[in-house]
């Protein structure tokens, strides 16, 4: 037997799995509309690719990936595209978001289907590009795409490939009911998992409640190598950090991803969609849902369909809404309630909870905490969630991320034994989102700091100049006064006349050095402005090849800058016409100067649409890491003038975040070159 | 239909913060009945007068600070306070020594500082230590346990407590007042010399701590505080006791059993030191809070101007709690460990 590890702290809370584990899984059959929103994963939301009123077939692509980490959604059966809309969604927000609606036709016709008969005769990066188009994201809860998690490779090897069918959320059985069921299936998807990113080991990871569960996939996993490991039933050992812990003994580093230890972990359900999308050629339209709680007559399984309204399930188990108070998906510790029973069901929806007043009670009022030291003693996460609650409370962010709020995992298990019922996980989300937000301000600040300061630099370096320039005219007269003095005409006072001349000169220059500064004005502006439309421009492309929200945010700034540098060329030649100047040379056609920079934007752009994907990658990647060296720099100096902690943090998060940007520019690109 | 909507966890564990209280409460009971055979009715009442006024104090407060009062009440906090620092005075303490106790505990300790949860320090022993400090005298005298002296009826216990001009009860040394005084005599000559003395320590204390001890015991299985910062008290006086013992000559401190059984260690260690809100929180801080409590009572018994010591020990590592806090954070999940002692 393998020696498995045990994690800090957990809860046992009431398990209540039993009652949706009577039946088999049943199908829910095709509801009349389905609701299928377009971002049902982390990640960039997909973007549609049919129009209200195209007839489209099961399993057809009706919205597609719009970059990197994104995934496709398709119909989950035949009929028509009645609406794409915002609908409101399954989202903790309780928000309503973009939608296709799909009206079925109650053919159930399946567009044509190409499996892969043997896996191993075909490329790697050809499966990835499969499991990624079947729409596959992580199934467990957080909705990861799987084939970005598959594809992003560390440094170190992965060494360990983990199957999590922990389930250790109450009630939820969805896992449970699919390893006893269909054991063969996850091991197929296992294989392939395995044949993709070929780890040392295998490992299937099941708490030790689910007897039944272990056993099939014991059987299953005969002579594969895969090896199925059983553990004590502690919450939350289902969470990907703790169960990497107990299997392996290591732990994820903070703010790292478990490949950084040589880990991947995939879920049980993600692993059959992985099997069915490569052995069948099917992308993710279905999955398996318990739906349980008191007010439920019948709780069960069942094999439904993304995008079926949760109140077409909740009626199939036999929904009984008076008994009914809040309504959850997913399970009662990491849950969250929906606004309305008509809310879809999305990819990572693997419960849903009715539960009856008595069964799920609302929380008494919140008592003061007496610091009893229970939830730090079942925090998974070793963390002090009573100091947490103390700083969150009094808005001492400092202190909270001190504490390190940002490794709250959200699992609930300190307000579950919290005995003075103090919703401790409400105030850690607040506080998250607090310090985000507080963060991003910061960034902004520093934004506007640096373009002020830049502002302030330019402002005194011309006044510099202005000065210098002045004080060698000034000494160039009187050197010349001089010079005049001493081989003065003997008739004439030299040196008076000398003084008059400087007098008359410098009267000149005075006025003639005003007016070259106006000129010098008026075409730096031009200049500038002609830079910032430059930047603008190439921003804008950028931003055009990432795919960026910003896109129309620039277009308008491109736009405006151009008008303000036709503006300034306007001004700059009229100036010149009015003070004509043998020294300066007219800019030729300054008006069309504007017109170029647009032409020359626009050309750049179509030659961009020209471009292959790899060109482009290669492009936005280059873009891109020419940005990271400039905040790495940045960044640098600032740590070594001791700038302000907040504007390092700030800057650090910059070149984190374009560190994560060139990361996945380089998937990119790698994908590109391989397709 | 409207569904509610509520944040998760969904569901919650069965334990409230008033059952805790409730729990500590029962835990006393014991210790309570032992002290009432050994001492008479003087513990009793006085339980009972600090019980009246704690809860009428809090209702003070809490109108005052414009608080619900059913839903604050409801914790049973005032309640346990007034147990604890009845407990801790001496028996056949007069009514306004008590109630100059509850109001420093209740108003100045705890509601001053903002109510449960707030408090800084432990309210029992700052009331108990405002008493020391102003009423020594009263404070430090104890009636003769049974075997020692008569015990006084629960009419004179009563008498005592309200009409204490008019009582005129006996007292003596306690065990401790004497180890200190002593240096003359042997231990063992010590022991019998004084009545007050029992088998192992001060008699009727060694089975009053001993009947805290199984209180203590029983919370601990209910799981109502961890073992951390009584064991490590208990662990750190009993080696402290040993290494000054010397077996027993006049100049010895005691042996650790007698420290053990002797004043209000037990009592401490699992009604006082295990008091949560002024105590550190992380298992390590709350090794290091014991030990350093546990450090101190043997120190102050021996050395310091007072008999016992619990009060001012607990006291002083109240505010060395936060202190202890800030060095003792656990090491977080994914966290590597910082040079030693994080
Ligand atoms: S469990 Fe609740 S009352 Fe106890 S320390 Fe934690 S937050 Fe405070
Ligand atoms: S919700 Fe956060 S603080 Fe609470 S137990 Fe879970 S990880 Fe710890």
């Amino acid at each position: 037997m393998r020696k498995v590890f045990d994690f800090h702290g957990g809860i046992h809370p009431a398990e209540n799995k039993h009652q949706s584990l009577r039946t088999p899984i049943a199908s829910a059959g095709v509801p009349a509309e389905l609701i299928l929103p377009l971002s049902q994963h982390i990640g960039a939301p997909a973007e549609p690719i049919v129009e209200v009123g195209q007839r489209v077939l099961k399993g057809q692509v009706v919205a597609a990936a719009s970059g990197f980490v994104s995934v496709p959604v398709h119909a989950p059966t035949s009929g028509q595209v009645t609406a794409i809309e915002d609908r409101l969604i399954a989202h903790p927000s309780g928000l309503s978001a973009p939608c296709i609606v799909i009206t079925s036709d109650g053919l159930d016709q399946w567009q044509e289907c190409q499996p892969v008969a043997d896996y191993h005769s075909v490329d790697k990066a050809d499966l990835l590009a499969r499991i990624r188009d079947a729409g596959i994201a992580g199934m467990g809860g957080a909705g990861f795409p799987t084939a970005v998690k598959l594809t992003v490779k560390p440094q170190a090897p992965i060494a360990t490939l983990i199957l999590n069918g922990t389930e250790c959320e109450p009630y939820i059985t969805a896992d449970d009911i699919l390893m006893r069921e269909r054991a063969q299936h996850i091991i197929e998807g296992a294989q392939i998992l395995s044949h993709l990113i070929e780890p040392s080991e295998v490992l299937i990871g099941i708490e030790d409640n689910k007897p039944e569960s272990i056993a099939a996939m014991q059987v299953a996993a005969q002579g594969t190598g895969i090896e199925i490991v059983v553990f004590p039933t502690k919450y939350p050992s289902g969470g990907e950090k703790q169960l990497i812990e107990i299997l392996t003994g290591k732990q994820v580093p903070s703010g790292g991803l478990p490949a950084d230890i040589g880990v991947i972990c995939q879920n049980v359900g993600s692993a059959v969609a992985v099997r069915d999308a490569i052995l069948e050629g099917k992308p993710l339209i279905s999955r398996v849902v318990t739906v349980t709680g008191e007010a439920v007559e019948e709780p069960q399984n069942l094999e439904a369909l993304i995008g079926t309204p949760m109140s077409y399930l909740l009626q199939t188990a036999g929904y009984q809404a008076a008994k009914n108070q809040r309504l959850i998906m997913g399970g009662p510790m990491m849950g969250f309630t929906v606004p309305d029973a008509d809310v879809p069901i999305v990819k990572t929806t693997n419960c849903i909870l009715a539960p009856s007043a008595a069964e799920l009670p609302a929380p008494p009022p919140a008592q003061p905490c007496i610091r009893c030291g229970m939830c730090a003693e079942a925090c998974p996460a070793s963390l002090l969630p009573q100091q947490l609650f103390w700083f969150a409370q009094g808005k001492e962010f400092e202190k909270a991320e001190q504490h390190n709020l940002f490794d709250c995992i959200e699992c609930g298990a300190c307000s579950y034994v919290c005995p003075s019922t103090i919703p401790l996980v409400q105030y850690y989300r607040a506080a998250k989102a607090e310090v985000i937000q507080i963060r991003q301000d910061a960034e902004k600040s520093e934004h506007s700091r640096l373009r002020f300061e830049a502002r302030q630099a330019r402002k005194e370096r011309e006044e510099a100049e202005k000065e210098a320039k002045r004080a060698a005219r000034k000494k160039a007269a009187e050197e010349k006064a001089r010079l005049a003095a001493e081989q003065g005409d003997a008739q004439e006072d030299p040196i008076q006349a000398a003084i008059e001349r400087a007098k008359a000169k410098k009267a000149a220059q005075a006025s003639g050095g005003d007016a070259e500064s106006e000129l010098e004005k008026l075409e730096k502006l031009v200049i500038t402005t002609r830079k910032r439309l430059e930047t603008a421009s190439t921003k804008l492309e950028a931003a055009k090849a990432e795919g960026s929200e910003h896109v129309d945010a620039l277009q308008l700034g491109v736009d405006k800058t151009s008008a303000k540098l036709a503006a300034a060329e306007q001004a700059l030649h009229a100036y010149q016409q009015a003070n004509p100047s043998p020294d300066i040379p007219a800019p030729a056609a300054p008006d069309d100067a504007a017109q170029a920079a647009i032409e020359r934007a626009m050309a750049a752009r179509q030659a961009d649409a020209a471009k292959s994907p790899e060109e482009k990658a290669r492009e936005s990647l280059q873009k891109l890491e020419a940005r990271l060296a400039k905040s790495e720099a940045r960044l640098q100096e600032g740590r070594a003038a001791g700038e302000e902690e907040k504007i390092i943090i700030a800057l650090e998060s910059t070149v984190e975040r374009l560190r994560e940007k060139v990361a996945a520019g380089k998937a990119q690109l790698k994908q590109a070159e391989t397709c | 239909m409207s569904l509610m909507r509520i944040t998760s966890p969904h569901a919650h564990g069965p334990s409230r913060t008033s059952r805790v209280m409730q729990q500590v409460l029962l835990a006393t009971l014991p210790g309570v009945i032992v002290l009432t055979h050994f001492f008479g009715f003087g513990t009793l009442v006085n339980i009972f007068w600090a019980g009246i006024l704690a809860v009428a104090f809090e209702a003070l407060a809490l109108k005052l600070r414009k608080r619900p009062l059913g839903f604050y009440l409801g914790d049973y906090s005032a309640l346990v306070t007034a147990v604890l620092l009845g407990i801790a005075l001496p028996p056949y303490s007069p009514w306004w020594l008590i109630a100059v106790g509850i109001a420093s505990a209740i108003l100045l300790a705890k509601h001053l500082y903002g109510g449960l949860g707030y408090n800084p320090f432990n309210p029992a022993m700052v009331g108990y230590v405002v008493l020391l400090i102003s009423f020594p005298v009263q404070m430090t005298s104890w009636a003769p346990p049974r075997g020692a002296g008569e015990l006084p009826g629960l009419i004179d216990a009563l008498q005592a407590c309200f009409l204490p001009a008019s009582f005129d009860g006996v007292t003596m040394a306690t065990p401790l007042d004497l180890l200190k005084q002593n240096d003359s005599l042997l231990m063992e000559d010590l022991w019998q010399a004084n009545p007050q003395f029992g088998r192992w320590g001060g008699l009727g204390w060694e089975w009053a701590s001993i009947a805290f001890l199984a209180g203590g015991l029983w919370l601990l299985y209910q799981r109502v505080f961890t073992w951390h910062a009584p064991l490590s008290m208990l662990a750190t006086l009993t080696l402290m006791a040993a290494l000054f013992y010397d077996g027993g000559s006049s100049a010895s401190g005691g042996s650790p059993l007698f420290h053990l059984l002797s004043g209000a260690t037990m009592f401490g260690a699992f009604f006082i030191v295990t008091d949560p809100v002024s105590s550190a929180v992380s298992v390590r801080g709350r090794l290091i809070y014991g030990a350093l409590i546990g450090l101190l009572v043997y120190l102050i018994r021996i050395f310091g101007n007072y008999p016992d010591a619990v009060a001012f020990a607990v006291l002083i590592m109240n505010l060395a709690a936060p202190f202890i806090d800030q060095y003792t954070q656990p090491r977080t999940y994914g966290h590597a460990r910082q040079g030693g002692d994080r």
